[in-house]
This record gives C-alpha cells, structure tokens and sequence, in this order.
C-alpha cells in the first residue's frame, strides 16, 4: 500500500518533508516512527488523515500520515 | 523602599505617589490592573472619554532575577469589546517599573484641550511634559527620539498613529532590550492612551533594585524553576522555530483559519511555516533564538532580516503570521514581515488589523492575496487616518458592519486568533467565555487539543471542553499575574517541579506563606472580578456565544461546525 509520509521540525534533518512509502499492509505507525530511527521519546503527535492516532494505529492505503516531535507555541 | 502605587491625573496635570492599598499587596499583573479598573472605572464609561483608566502593572516578579519574569500588564476598560481588558507583553518596562519601585501606574482623566504630552517616571519621582516633536510619528521614531532624549538603558511606553487616532486596534508598545518593539497587543488599550493624550512614558530605575525577603531561598527556587523550563521539549522547540512552529501542525490538524475563516487549512500553509522561516533567518545572518526581555530562557523570538540581509523585524509570531498570511492568503514571509514592521510602527494589533483586512477582502475592498495592496493601505489610508483607513483599523467587526458582510469572526468584537473553534472545539469555549473577547491566550486549550501537552483531548469533540478551558482560564489569570511569560505552562502542566519552584519564588520575593490552593484561588478570583465588571457594563451570557457562521458554515477538511448549546458554555461559570 501507498502512504504519504510527512516530518516536521527537526525530524526532518538529514530525512524528508514529505514521501511516499510504499508499505505492507497492517504496517502501524509506530513501525514507521521506528524504521525512521525517530525515538519515540521525541515524539509528540501523531496525525493520520489530520485526526491525532497513536503508536499502535494501523495504517491504510492513501493515508496521509504526519509526525511531529514536541512542539508549542501560541 | 515597598512598592507604590503612582497616579497621574491628565485632566489636570497633578500626580501622587500612594501607598499600596492592603486589597491590592497580594496582586501584581493582570490580578491588579483588574483589580484596579474595578474598583476605580464605571463599568459604563465611555473607554476613550474622562472617566476610563489606563493602568500599567509589573508582574508580581518583574524586576527580580527570576526567569522568563519581564511581562507588563495594561489593563482599561476596552474600546474594542467594551469589556474589561487587559494586555501583557515582554520588553524592558515589567522590569524598569518594578525597580522604581512602582507597583501600578494609574493613568485617569483627560486634558481639556489638545495638547500631547509625555510622562517620565523615576523612583519616587512623576513628571508630565508637554510634546509636540513626536506627535504624528510611528512608534520606532518615538523610541529613537526617547533614547537620545533620556539614554539608552532608558525604558519606553509608546503609541504610533492608530493610538493616536484613537482606533479600536490600536497596541501600545513596550521597547525591547534591542530598542525594538513587543506589543501590548489586543483590545485597543493604545486608543485609550490616545484618549489620555500621552505620546509615550520613559521610565528610568536608575541602580534601582528589587527587594527579596530571603535571598537564598529565591534563588535555590529561581534555580529548580529555571531547570524545569530549559528541559522542556516546547522550550527548545520554540528556541528553534519560534512560535511558528505551529503552522505546519494547526494547518494539519485542519484548524488554520483560512480565506476569512472559510477553510480549515491552506494551501501555502509551507511558505509561511516556522521550518522556512527559520531556514530563511538562518541564510540571511538574522537570528533564530532572541529574547524579548532579559532572563527568558526560552528565547522563542528572533530576528528577521530581508533578502538583502538588512533588520526588517523582530518576535514575529505565529498569530501575526497566520492572521496576515492564510486568513488574507498570502504566502510570503517577507510580504509578511514587512507588514509586521509597519503594524508595529503604526501602533497597530496585527492579529486584529490582519483579521479585518481578510473581512475586508471578503467584501471586495481589496482582492485576497494582495500583499501589495495591504501595504499600501496600511501606509497610505492608516498610518494617514484616511477614512477607509479608519474603518479597517477600528477593526474586523467594524469592516464587517461598515460592509455588510455575516462572516465575521469576532466575539465581542474582538478577532477572532489562529485557531478555527469548528475543528479545535475546546478554544471556542476559551473564545465564547473569555472575560475579554475572542483571545487565545485567556485559556490555550491548543496545548492539550493539538500538543498532547498537559494531557489529551479529542480537538472535534465537545467533551471534556468547558472544564479544560475553565482549568487552563484559571490557571493562567494567575500566571499572568506572576509578570512570568505564559509559555512557562508547557513546563508547568508537564514537569511538577515547575509551578511549586514559581510559588516558592514569589513566597521568597515577598516573605509570605502562598500554597497551590491560594494560587488557584487567586486566579478565580480574578476570573470573578472581571466578569461582574462586565455584567455591570451590560454584558449577559448571551454574549458569550460564537459568531452565528460557524454554526452555520461547515469547514474543511473536517466539515466540522460549531455545535455547543448555549447552555453547555453557560455552564463555564459554575464554579
């Protein structure tokens, strides 16, 4: 399956901002936080389709998947 | 040397230096500009005639070594929303007011005729003078003039021509460490200077110092407090990409407010993100870390050159950048930050010009995008008082009205900030009950909506809501009383060494025994305050309710509406 994959912030040094993966099925986010060798301690959202998920959420075809480290503002 | 209380009287031109009155020794900040205006201003004055009161206020620690402690409260009675108001913003003046010993400056009457003044304050010591030079000048000119006038360490309060004039948007502005400008930004507390006829207040502390109980015990906290905000993850993001970091992540959660509020997420929402503009700052030999006062440790500000590598602006956050590029579409920092420069010169709120310009492009006065016509206008029709140019600078609601137009995000007249309540529910509540208009900063239910921040919440779903944008209201009417910088609550609802070092700080600061409890309740109690001042001006709880289009209009990509009754919100004020 096709998923679009998306870094913000720091993650995106030395990787991307946006690619798309070609993953087996019932790939979960987690699994590619990990195959990124993003720690997961610096995680702090995770977006799948713009609705926040989590480690364990599968993903499926034509998602569109978004991963950002701790951030804040306002 | 305790702290005093310094009254000017502009209608006719006597001052005194008083006493701080035991109702007002616990309060610093927003606590007692609140304070102040509601027990001193009718709630039914006009806010720009004789009877208002513009007050200044250091934070309980400005003025200390604590960090992140430099913030100044301004409140009044708002000409915008007609409600109580109060501002804060960093700058060198929190901490010049509370070495001079200082602990508010009431501005009350008005002259007769129309002359301008300035007034200087020095530790123990108020002098008003006439002023004709700077009358007319932008607030950078003003700075300068003041700096060679007095000296450069010199402290300065200032309004450009929209204060002037008296528009509803216009900020008053605090002089940086840098002789820059921040921003007493929302709900036209510079109209109300105006009113009062003051150019600008220069304050000189001289050696002056603030005073501690218990030097040591200060310290050891002032240390853990430090600790807790540096480790934060938020503090080092927003040392890197500055408050814009939240582009790229409000855009994806389909919350950034677009086209005047008519879609959920923008196109060049990438152009405009805190990623490129840290890249850019970085290439062109500006700085990506600043402070905006001495002893911040987070430095989320930072200073923006042009493409030519010369200054053009300085702590260019993430409203400015959101209510001038997606709400007006447009996709070009430096479009942007030229604006910000002018904004900040005129004397002018950028997220509530920004949002008015967006109405305005709704009903054709301008098309959507067109930077060049933005500048323009801000120049030639505002900073000029023009008509069309009043009309745009007396705010969103104003255009809205003048034009006919239904779209309009405000509430109580105020606009509406970077976040659509559709898709981020537990801010529409911040928005809807807020004691001072649509203000994201009253209770920033962003942090655990979107941030994952001091727990979670689910940002399209109602539950859960009023109580979290209650909490974070409460809790931050306190912060903002303590003169800390708002952003220490990422540290504060994550790391519980945080807020006990920051009550051991002002216990130490002032020799008295504050618990959790007394801080919670001092931060209802302000709440409370403010609330019967509106009631009192008119205010019910029909008021505080979302502008009709966002129950009516789904947005993209969410197709989300605002769907709260008015008797879930109502229910904010049950406690």
């Amino acid at each position: 399956m096709r998923v679009q994959v998306k870094l913000f912030a720091f993650f995106r040094e030395g990787r991307f901002i946006k690619e798309d993966k070609e993953l087996p099925e019932g790939t979960t986010a987690g699994k590619i936080v990990d195959d990124l060798s993003i720690d997961r301690e610096e995680v702090g959202v995770l977006m799948v389709n713009s609705r926040h998920c989590t480690f364990e959420t599968v993903l499926h075809e034509g998602d569109i998947y978004a991963i950002f480290p701790v951030i804040g503002g306002g | 040397m305790a702290d005093k209380i310094f009254r000017v009287n502009m209608t006719d031109l006597s001052t005194s230096i008083e006493d701080v009155p035991a109702e007002w020794a616990g309060h610093g900040g927003r606590g007692l500009t609140s304070t102040i205006v509601a027990a001193e201003v009718p709630p039914t004055c006009h806010p720009l005639g004789p009877n208002n009161k513009l007050v200044f206020a250091p934070g309980l620690l400005s003025g200390t070594t604590a960090s992140n402690s430099g913030r100044i409260s301004a409140g009044a009675k708002s000409p915008l929303t007609g409600t109580i108001k109060e501002a804060n913003a960093g700058g060198t003046s929190a901490q010049k007011l509370a070495r001079i010993g200082c602990k508010a400056l009431i501005i009350e009457g008005q002259p007769q005729d129309d002359s301008w003044y300035s007034i200087s304050l020095k530790p123990g010591e108020i002098t008003i003078s006439k002023e004709e030079k700077l009358v007319g000048k932008g607030n950078f000119a003003v700075v300068e003039d003041v700096e060679k006038r007095f000296s450069d360490k010199i402290g300065v309060i200032s309004i450009g021509q929209g204060g002037e004039m008296q528009m509803a948007a216009a900020n008053i502005s605090i002089k940086d460490p840098d002789s820059h400008i921040r921003s007493l930004g929302r709900g036209g507390l510079g109209a109300v200077m105006g009113s009062k006829k003051i150019k600008f207040i220069a304050l000189d502390s001289g050696d002056a110092k603030v005073e501690i109980a218990d030097p040591e015990a200060f310290k050891a906290a002032n240390k853990t407090f430090t600790k807790a905000l540096v480790d934060h993850p938020v503090s080092q993001a927003l040392g890197t990409y500055g408050t814009n970091v939240l582009v790229n992540i409000i855009n994806e959660a389909g919350g950034l407010p677009t086209k005047n509020f008519s879609q959920g997420q923008f196109e060049g929402h990438e152009q405009i993100s805190g990623e490129t503009m840290h890249d850019l700052i970085v290439e062109r030999g500006g700085k990506p870390k600043h402070g905006c006062h001495a002893g911040c440790v987070i430095q989320c500000s930072q200073i923006y050159n042009d493409i030519k590598g010369n200054y053009k602006t300085s702590g260019i956050e993430y409203e400015s950048i959101w209510a001038m590029g997606a709400d007006c579409t447009i996709d070009n920092l430096d479009q942007i930050a030229e604006m910000d420069h002018i904004l900040d010169d005129i004397g002018l709120d950028t997220i509530e010009t920004a949002v008015a310009f967006g109405v305005a492009m709704e009903a054709g006065v301008l098309a959507f995008g067109d930077s060049n016509e933005m500048i323009r206008i801000m120049t030639e029709e505002i900073a000029k008082g023009s008509p069309l140019g009043r009309v745009i600078g007396n705010g969103a609601g104003n255009v809205g009205r003048t034009y006919g137009i239904t779209r309009v995000p405000v509430v109580k007249n105020q606009a509406i900030p970077a976040y659509d309540p559709r898709a981020i529910k537990g801010i529409g509540v911040t928005y809807a009950t807020s004691t001072q208009g649509a203000d994201h900063t009253m209770g920033y239910t962003i942090a655990t909506e979107i941030l994952g921040v001091g727990g979670k919440a689910d940002p399209l779903s109602k539950e859960g809501q009023v109580e979290l944008s209650r909490n974070l209201q409460i809790a931050t009417a306190a912060i903002d009383s303590t003169g800390m910088c708002l952003f220490i609550a990422f540290a504060a609802l994550d790391d519980s060494t945080c807020l006990p070092s920051l009550i051991d700080m002002i216990n130490a600061r002032f020799g008295i025994n504050l618990t959790a409890n007394d801080v919670t309740n001092l931060g209802m109690t302000i709440l409370k305050t403010e609330h019967a001042f509106n009631t009192a001006a008119g205010f019910t709880n029909l008021d505080d309710r979302l502008p009709e289009f966002f129950e009516i209009e789904p947005v993209t990509p969410h197709n989300a509406v605002w769907d709260f009754t008015g008797e879930e919100i109502d229910t904010f004020w049950n406690f």
